[in-house]
């Protein structure tokens, strides 16, 4: 790491490099000096994976890509026909590719000794990818090796419909988000490891103390400050690896100048956003412009118009934008703790860029962040939610009002029997009666290496999240997302499976039910039965979970257009359902797509 | 001391290398070295105080070495040396066990060592250590540091060190009960996450008979110096 002379100015927003240093090495990839993504089109590809210099920061970095480019080339087919990918390894170590979202055979899907039959593409080897395209819309694809997709790997899917897309426009880009390091990702994670908040510079200070007590008096400060200091956890906390060393990309470009796509007057513009990060979560807006939503995860929605939406890791968007006049409009894409941005510009001419606006400011988290419900909060005695030591097994009901329970109730499952079901608030929530599960934490969650358990998780799909709540602009939720097709028909769930999603910010370390995977047990679905997933978050971060090989069908409360995702956002001391129709046999990857997550939040499934 | 310093170094780089060559881990074997290097400005020579702590190991199970001392005029006045395994008992705190050997002042002494070291609510650093020495004699500290955010990178902390015996041991001038208590105030700026330079002041005071040794020696029982020093991790 000798980037430390560099101003964290430098940092966010790149380097323009000089015609020099192009002259003594052409092959090197420069920031800023190309502009739009490779495509290859068609039904064979030949993808050669290798490492390729780079320079995003002034520093010269190796970087991992495919065909020499970064991102790997924009991969364009067509829905139905049967593609053939070969991938030939020129590293020194083992590599692979993950088709992301893509429905196809498990020794197809690319995860190393998980997919049948597959342990990873050897250097020097190539491996043949067949499928068939059984869906159209926004993917990508990465690797599934080691910290690969950090260094480079990683790139667009774009499949094109059989029939008619029930989409118009008249340009179609790519806006590839992504995160860039110049150090190797092996000391970043170590870094976490021994210091969690190493790239946390967004904590709170002397001068937020003295604003809050100025705003809200000595007391009330106290008692906030209070329960935060007693559960030891960072209200700022929002993400683990930020602006102080990463560079965001768009289509690999640096924000200094940020990657351009040209547009006339008049036209529909369809900007297909791909979160390609290794830990980034972006709140993406383009200021002047209404995006109309089309399509969430490559799957289309019934349009909705927002100023902003967040993007998790993993997750695309396709939205419409049709700009009335001749300017310059930016793309701007903060990062989740407001440390850099990554920017793109659409623009009629090359030469006009548009203004950047200025970071929003990092905002903390709340109570309902760390698995409270604010509604049954008042008098209770904060002093009793210390996390991190407190004993009490919580058995309650989802979405129950504890309002009317009486807090002397709550930990003693016994209450349950007593219940009146007719004082349940089911909230806006219409097939909430078919969602109702009990919250346990299992013993496996108790102990050093879990730091919190969400006492009263709520469902928050119209909660934009974190940083977004009331800023004043319509900002996309998952409770606005609705199938364009009806779903009628879909069979209910045979059975629920509850996963907590847990860990110990302050060690590091990360898992499900409180088990890392190198101690879990595989999942076992049942070929042919329809699973609901329900989430519960027992972090005070966002997770990204993402399901391989089949659909999650996110639960919306309107069964009639349920949503489908490949990657699902369980936000903060939330809990969120799907359901999963088990079509897919043999053996599948179930995990937190944050890359430092990943290693111990994560399962493999059998379906059998 | 010279000897075990250059065995711990080794030890370290070791393992430092190992953790390299382990690659992508859920719960890799790491090693961490952090400390403070501190000079102290009284009257006659200044003390140069040390610091030091280092770990190895994983998410829940490490061992550790913590040493500090203080040298004056190139003579090391006060060292001491543990070994510990350190065991994740709850979220925020560790159960170490082990051995602690004070090398200075003369004779040297061994003592077994139980110790509570995390994080209490309110964000308080705490290393709590019970010490079993030879004949039976009992020793206990406390050492609690408090972090205050001026800014992102200038941060204050406050620290107390109590040190309480329960026998007499007058050839290392310790006495029983209540035997010193040190407070320190430091500035530090973070130039990287790694490195801060700091300022600040360190009082101490030595109680009870500790005192009385002192003041047989010639020895004051009260100091307060300033200090500048820095802080570092690797």
């Amino acid at each position: 790491m000798n980037n430390k002379t560099l101003s964290r100015r430098q940092f966010v927003t790149g380097v323009t490099i000089g015609a020099a240093a192009l002259a003594i090495n052409p092959s090197i990839l420069f920031a800023g000096m190309r502009n739009n993504i490779t495509t290859l089109t068609g039904n064979t590809f030949n993808l050669s994976i290798g490492e390729q210099s780079v320079n995003f920061t002034g520093t010269m970095r190796s970087a991992t890509t495919v065909n020499n480019s970064l991102p790997a080339p924009l991969l364009r087919f067509k829905e139905g026909e049967m593609i053939t990918l070969n991938v030939t390894n020129h590293l020194k170590e083992n590599t692979s590719i993950h088709w992301h979202g893509l429905i196809l055979p498990s020794e197809m899907d690319g995860v190393p000794d998980i997919s049948n039959d597959f342990h990873g593409i050897e250097p020097g080897e190539t491996f043949t990818y067949r499928f068939k395209a059984k869906q159209s819309g926004t993917y990508w694809y990465h690797s599934h090796s080691g910290f690969q997709e950090q260094t480079g790997l990683y790139g667009p899917i774009v499949i094109d419909p059989a029939g008619k897309d029930p989409i118009t426009y008249d340009k179609d880009y790519i806006v590839m988000l992504s995160d860039w390091t110049d150090e190797n990702p092996v000391d970043v994670y170590h870094k976490l490891k021994k210091l969690s908040h190493y790239y946390n510079f967004n904590e709170r200070t002397h001068t937020d103390l003295m604003d809050d007590i100025e705003k809200n008096g000595l007391e009330n400060t106290w008692s906030d400050r209070k329960m935060w200091n007693q559960m030891r956890m960072s209200q700022r906390d929002l993400s683990d690896v930020t602006g102080y060393t990463y560079t965001y990309l768009i289509n690999g470009v640096t924000p200094d100048k940020g990657w351009v796509g040209l547009f006339e007057k008049g036209d529909k513009v369809r900007v297909r956003f791909i979160n390609g990060s290794a830990m980034t979560f972006f709140d993406v807006r383009i200021p002047g412009l209404k995006m109309t939503v089309v399509a969430a995860d490559g799957q289309n929605i019934e349009p909705v118009s927002v100023d902003e939406f967040r993007i998790g890791v993993a997750e695309t968007y396709d939205v419409i934008v049709e700009p009335k006049d001749d300017r310059a409009y930016t793309i701007f894409a903060q990062d989740i703790s407001r440390s850099g941005y990554a920017r793109g510009t659409l623009t009629p001419d090359t030469s006009v860029l548009g203004e950047v606006p200025e970071l929003d400011k990092a905002s903390s988290l709340t109570h309902s962040d760390m698995g409270m419900n604010m509604s049954n909060m008042a008098g209770m005695d904060h002093s009793k939610m210390n996390h991190g030591s407190m004993n009490m097994k919580q058995t309650t009901m989802s979405g129950m009002d504890h309002s009317k329970m009486g807090h002397s109730s709550m930990g003693k499952q016994k209450s349950m029997a007593d219940m009146d079901h007719s004082k349940m608030n089911m909230g806006d929530n219409k097939e909430m009666s078919t969602m109702g599960s009990m919250l346990t934490h299992a013993d496996t969650e108790f102990g050093p290496h879990i730091d919190m358990r969400s006492v009263d998780p709520q469902y928050r799909l119209d909660d934009p999240g974190v940083g977004l709540r009331d800023n004043g602009r319509k900002v996309l939720t998952y409770a606005d997302l609705r199938s364009l097709h009806m779903t009628h028909n879909y069979p209910d769930p045979d059975r629920e499976i509850q996963l907590h999603l847990t860990g110990n910010m302050s060690r590091y370390m990360w898992s499900i039910n409180g088990v890392k995977f190198a101690d879990a047990e595989p999942l076992q679905f049942k070929f042919g039965e329809v699973v609901r997933i329900t989430f519960v978050n027992d972090t005070m971060m966002n997770h990204p979970m993402h399901l391989h090989g089949m659909w999650s069908d996110l639960e919306t409360g309107d069964n009639m257009y349920i949503p489908r995702k490949h990657t699902v956002i369980v936000q903060p001391g939330a809990k969120i359902s799907y359901r999963v129709k088990v079509d897919a046999k043999g053996s599948w990857t179930y995990h937190c797509h944050l890359l430092y997550h990943m290693l111990g939040m994560f399962r493999r499934v059998d379906v059998v | 001391m010279k000897y075990l310093k250059a065995v711990t170094i080794s030890c370290l780089f070791v393992l430092t290398s190992l953790s390299f060559a382990m690659g992508i881990e859920d719960d890799p074997i790491l090693t961490k070295v952090m400390g403070e290097i501190e000079l102290r400005s009284t009257d006659g020579a200044n003390p140069r105080a040390w610091d030091i702590e280092a770990w190895m190991g994983q998410d829940l199970n490490k061992f550790w070495v913590k040493t500090r001392g203080e040298k004056v005029a190139g003579k090391t006045e006060k060292s001491e040396l543990q070994l510990l395994y350190s065991k994740a008992i709850t979220p925020f705190w560790d159960l170490q066990f082990g051995v602690k050997e004070d090398l200075q002042p003369k004779p040297k002494r061994n003592w077994g060592v139980i110790a509570a070291k995390g994080l209490a609510p309110y964000l308080l650093e705490v290393d709590a250590s019970l010490f079993v020495g030879e004949s039976g004699r009992l020793g206990v500290r406390l050492d609690a540091e408090y972090e205050y955010m001026f800014s992102q990178k200038l941060i204050l902390s406050p620290e107390v060190e109590i040190n309480a015996f329960s026998k007499d041991d007058e050839l290392t001038g310790t006495g029983k009960g209540l035997s010193s208590v040190e407070a320190g105030l430091r500035l530090r700026y973070e130039v990287t996450r790694e490195f801060a330079p700091y300022i600040g002041i360190n009082w101490e005071k030595k109680y009870g008979n500790t005192a009385n040794f002192s003041i047989a020696e010639g020895e004051d029982i009260e100091d307060a110096q300033i200090v500048v020093g820095m802080r570092f991790w690797f």
